[in-house]
């Protein structure tokens, strides 16, 4: 069987196992950004004691579908005076970033001895900071080129506000890499599975005083990064580049059909990724206790795919939860937030953990 | 492979520098500047400098181009869309550009060093971010301390110039 052999040959065997895991990701996280969409109706409906959609489909489990037919039909209007390029290129530049970050997110151990990792990057968290700092171009650029007073306001904010929690968001998670001493996800997850989630050290092998000192600095990165995380993805507590009762719509206040569409699943998509990277960094990706990995079978490598998919819905419904939960920051609190507090807490828990790790080497 | 990137990344790298120049609209020239720098990126990412390359997008892509593209909407220049190309200074421009290129070839043709390509960087380390934080910690330990020092400092200081004028 030579056309056989030929699929196996090590850099067709790459491309083709590459364009798999790049296609089934992307359905599946399409697929979890459309039911974000219909979760997050039902969560407000449940938080604000109402039914929700319920019409379309059982509990309502079509009504992502016929939302999307509904934003297809819809006329794709282009005020007067827009920048036309410049307004049908935003929609697509806030979507894309926030799907490019899933390339290097590990979703699974191994399966049929493939990791399922699309890329495996050496200097993997630093590609998810880079990407999803251009998302910002996306909203700004939709907010300048809608030539109007609103969306220009929720662009500038938006810029400020994603430049301010950059920096907290880079510094909370260097103390994850003083720990395990590299920058590869699939590494990072390696460890934890071996060592331990990075916020839920309890089942070991071994339980030491270096692991409970830890445990304290771990904790505060994981507030401070979910926190910026929030920031980033602009959703409430922090959703102020669109908030309703002050800017319209923000910065897709002059946007329809589609192209708001995109704007408002590029949201969702940047919301499942930056729940992958959570998930990633702190909460122990693909692995469970007691679970082995792929090596040890097809059926646990599935298992651990299962596993990370499970961990991201549970804290996309955490990210939910909060939206529904807390009332919405003053900008003048947000850039405090960001600059006077999770600024000097990130970077005094880099030098708590470099203290403790310093001691436990000596 | 890795020739056909290198020119689809020059050309564009190269193409997008110069529409920064030409084109009148600031936004549009920002914008080009980061598709230049996204290319240049493309660049060391080919040549397996992944560290670099990805810092190149983070820094300038990510957080200086987004500066600029701020104050250049806070300004709002609607008088530099108007003005028109001066053909002297375009001609004057364009005759020094051309007189430094030849002078640039001249002098790297003249190079013993440039007869033959580069060797592969470092061989033996297992990936660059390893190689670039080796060689800061240990080679250049001291003015790797001094630079953090200074940013802190002036970090610190914006932040405490920013709240004097808060109240």
């Amino acid at each position: 069987m030579p056309s056989f052999d030929l699929l196996f040959q090590p850099e067709i065997f790459l491309l083709w196992t590459s364009a798999l895991k790049t296609a089934v990701i992307l359905g599946i996280v399409l697929t979890m950004v459309a039911y974000s969409v219909w979760a997050e109706r039902k969560v407000s409906a449940f938080i604000q004691d109402r039914v929700g959609p319920n019409r379309v489909g059982w509990a309502g489990l079509l009504q992502p579908l016929v939302d999307g037919v509904k934003l297809v039909l819809k006329e794709n209007f282009v005020p007067s005076g827009v920048n036309k390029f410049f307004f049908s290129l935003a929609p697509a530049l806030a979507f894309i970033p926030a799907v490019l970050v899933l390339a290097v997110l590990p979703f699974g151990s191994s399966l049929f001895e493939v990791p399922m990792v699309i890329a495996n990057l050496d200097i993997g968290i630093l590609w998810v900071f880079a990407v999803s700092s251009l998302g910002v171009y996306g909203i700004v650029l939709a907010g300048w080129s809608s030539n109007s007073k609103y969306p220009f306001l929720g662009g500038i904010r938006s810029s400020s506000q994603m430049i301010s929690y950059e920096i907290s968001l880079g510094l909370s998670v260097i103390p994850i890499f003083l720990i395990t001493g590299t920058l590869n996800l699939g590494d990072i997850v390696k460890y934890q599975a071996e060592h331990g989630w990075m916020v839920f050290p309890v089942w070991t092998n071994g339980f030491d005083l270096s692991k409970l000192l830890l445990w304290i600095p771990m904790l505060i990165s994981f507030v401070v990064f979910i926190i910026a995380m929030f920031a980033e993805t602009n959703r409430l507590p922090f959703d102020l580049p669109e908030a309703e009762q002050e800017l319209v719509g923000g910065y897709h206040t002059e946007y329809s059909s589609m192209r708001f569409a995109l704007f408002f699943l590029g949201e969702y998509a940047a919301m499942i990724a930056g729940s992958g990277v959570i998930v990633t960094l702190f909460l122990g990706g693909w692995s469970l206790p007691f679970v082995p990995d792929g090596s040890q079978g097809w059926i646990w490598g599935l298992v651990n795919i299962a596993t990370f998919f499970a961990k991201v819905a549970a804290v996309i419904f955490f990210f939910l939860w909060i939206r529904w939960t807390l009332p919405r920051f003053r900008f003048d609190q947000l850039m405090k937030l960001g600059w006077y507090v999770f600024f000097e807490v990130a970077l005094a828990n880099i030098f708590l953990t470099a203290v403790i790790l310093l001691y436990f080497r000596s | 492979m890795f020739t056909i990137l290198f020119w689809i990344l020059s050309l564009l790298m190269l193409g997008s520098a110069v529409a920064v120049v030409l084109l009148r609209d600031p936004v549009s020239s920002a914008m080009c500047l980061v598709l230049s720098f996204l290319a240049l990126a493309g660049l060391y990412i080919t040549l397996d400098a992944f560290f670099i390359g990805i810092i190149q997008i983070l820094v300038y892509a990510g957080a200086v181009m987004v500066l600029f593209l701020f104050i250049i909407m806070l300004l709002d220049l609607k008088a530099e869309v108007r003005r028109k190309f001066n053909l002297a200074a375009l001609a004057g421009g364009s005759l020094v550009l051309g007189g430094f290129a030849i002078l640039l070839t001249q002098v790297v043709k003249s190079l013993p060093s440039a007869a033959y390509p580069f060797p592969a960087l470092a061989p033996g380390v297992p990936s660059d971010a390893v190689g670039v934080g080796t060689a800061l910690f240990s080679g250049f330990n001291l003015p790797l301390q001094i630079i953090g020092v200074l940013l802190l400092v002036s970090t610190v200081g914006v932040v405490v110039l920013s709240r004097r004028t808060l109240r």
